[in-house]
Formats: structure tokens, sequence, C-alpha cells
């Protein structure tokens, strides 16, 4: 295991654990029918929230290849299937990863 | 130590049909190629996911040794990406917690906090006495973990058959479950409005600060739904 490797592992989960640590330990004087405690939870789905369309519309990585329109227009079917396959979350999963897929290799 | 049944219970509540653990598995072989084709081994993709268990921290991770990022600017990127989880766990270990249960557990078992595992834990807690809570949780986080650690390693073996093509549709299960996820809970109005809100703040304040908009838009579409939450209750 290269130490370059090994260092930027340990580094990462350090600064994930940290944001974990400090979540248990807030946690334990927070009763969950306190008013802080509807705070912090309207403050997580906000922040995932926040994270997610972030990861959609700014995304990194391989996602960051594909046209944005090309994007959308998988968003877009995948929220209809959700809707049309009565809230399932399968569906939509499953059927984003090969629509993506076939539209690239087609049209991208 | 750990109450087995619920323990039990805990490890297979990831296994229903409208679980995350399909999207949670699809994102991580896709961590698992990606980690490969930054020159990873087998042994070091693994270590990664074990430790880390976040995906948008792993991902940023690879993109900063992509570009040859410090170790300090690894750090800072991943915390501020991976910050969110701050929240989420003050916002499910007061439901965990009891005071006959020894701390050990919440500090080890804070380690399983993911959008996937909050979800089904989320979804499932108030079928669960409260007393030994944390042991259902621990079963959750037990079996989401594996399952990333799994689905690492099987991306990694994966990586010289996937095109890329292949990989961003990969890329785009994670972001897609999570928003279907998302609007699936939208049943309070508070909830609702910190998830609308912070789904438009969060790339508005892109503009002014890549790093930090998830921070500063979360922060403030969810102290705005709190505030809108509070005036309707009281």
């Amino acid at each position: 295991m290269s130490a370059n490797i090994f260092f930027a592992i340990l580094v990462t989960s350090l600064a994930t654990y940290s944001s974990r640590f400090l979540g248990v330990f807030t946690s334990e004087k927070i009763d969950e029918n306190s008013k802080i405690y509807r705070w912090f939870n309207c403050l997580a789905y906000s922040t995932l929230a926040a994270l997610i369309s972030r990861m959609l519309i700014f995304p990194s990585g391989d996602l960051a290849d594909a046209n944005y329109i090309i994007r959308i227009v998988v968003i877009a079917i995948s929220i209809l299937i959700y809707f049309l396959s009565k809230r399932n979350l399968v569906y939509p999963t499953v059927f984003s990863a090969i629509i993506m897929t076939l539209i690239n290799s087609y049209l991208g | 130590m750990i109450d087995q049944k619920l323990f039990l219970k805990g490890l297979l509540a990831a296994r229903r049909i409208d679980s995350p653990a399909i999207a949670l598995g699809a994102s991580f072989v896709a961590v698992g190629a990606l980690l490969k084709n930054l020159g990873f081994t087998i042994q070091e993709s693994i270590f990664s996911t074990l430790l880390t268990y976040a995906l948008p921290g792993s991902l940023v991770m690879a993109e900063s040794m992509f570009i040859g990022a410090s170790l300090l600017n690894i750090f800072l990127a991943v915390w501020l990406v991976n910050a969110r989880l701050y929240p989420m766990t003050v916002s499910m270990m007061p439901l965990v917690m009891n005071k006959n249960q020894p701390r050990w557990k919440y500090y080890l078992s804070c380690h399983f906090v993911a959008v996937s595992s909050w979800l089904i834990l989320k979804n499932n807690y108030s079928n669960i006495e409260k007393e030994n809570r944390i042991d259902f949780w621990i079963g959750i986080g037990t079996a989401t973990w594996l399952i990333a650690i799994f689905s690492t390693v099987l991306g990694y073996f994966a990586a010289d058959h996937l095109n890329k093509d292949m990989m961003i549709g990969l890329a785009i299960v994670n972001p897609i479950y999570f928003t279907c996820a998302m609007i699936g809970v939208m049943k309070e109005k508070s909830v609702t409005i910190a998830i609308t809100l912070g789904a438009v703040l969060g790339p508005v304040f892109y503009f002014l600060s890549p790093e930090w908009s998830i921070l500063f838009g979360g922060v403030i579409a969810g102290t705005i739904a709190f505030l809108v939450g509070e005036k309707n209750v009281s």
C-alpha cells in the first residue's frame, strides 16, 4: 500500500468520522421532542437535498461527462417512473442507470 | 450485550424490496471501479470503504487525488462535503439512545450514519421498543456497511468490463435514488420546505462558493423550514 494513498484514506475517514462523532456528542444533550432536535432534523434534510441537487446539477467524476440535457431528461424520466410505479424506489433507480447508459452511448 | 433479535431484525431491514440497499450497492460498484482506475489496490479500495463509508466523501477523495491535492486540502474538501453527517447524526441518535445502554455503542455505531442506513432507520424505528433500539440500528448499519464493502470489491473487479457509458449510468444511480427517496419523505410541511429549499439553494450557492455551497445552502434552507414549521405549530 503506497504511503500516499494510505494517508489519503486515513485523512478522508477522519474528516468523515469527525462529523459523526460530533453528532453523537451533541445528541447526548438533546431530547427527541425538543425544538433543537426539530431544527437539526430540518438541517439534515436540507443539507442532504442541497448535496443531491448539487451532485446532479454540478456533478463530479464520471457524471460530469454526461451532457446536462441528458441528465435532466434522465432525472425527469426517473421521477415519472417513481410516480407511475406507485412510489417504488427500485424501478426508477435501476432504470436510471440503464436509460443513462443507453442515451449516452447512442446520443452522447 | 447486544440484543441479537433486534440486531438481526435491523440486519434484515436492509433486505426489504424498497430498501436503499440496491442503490447503495450500485453506487459503491461505481466507487470500486473508480478507485481501480485511480490506481488503488484491492486492499486499499476495501480499506477506503471500510473506514470512510460515505459515498460523496470517497468521490471527493478520488477527485482530489486525481488533481494531486495536498492531504490538508483533501481533509477540508471531504469535511465540507460530509459535514451533513453532523445534523444527520443529531437527527437520529436521540431516537436510539437510552440511559441503560453503554455509550461506546453510540460512538462506534455512528460510523454507520449514511443516507441509506439513516433512511432505513427513520422509516422503521417507531415499531421498535426504545430501550434496545440501538441494537436494531447496529444491525441496519452492519448490513448497509457490508453491502458497501462487498459492492466496492465487485466494482473493483468489474472495472475492466465497464465502459465509459456504463460508468456514467452507475454514477447517476445514487443521486436518482436519493431524489426519489426525498420526494417520498415529503409528508410534513417543515421537511418538505427543507428539502425543496435545500435543493434550490445548494446549487445557487455553488456560484458563490463551490466548496461551501452545501453547508451554506443547507443551513439557510433548514433554518427557514424550521422557523416556518414552528410558526405553524404555535
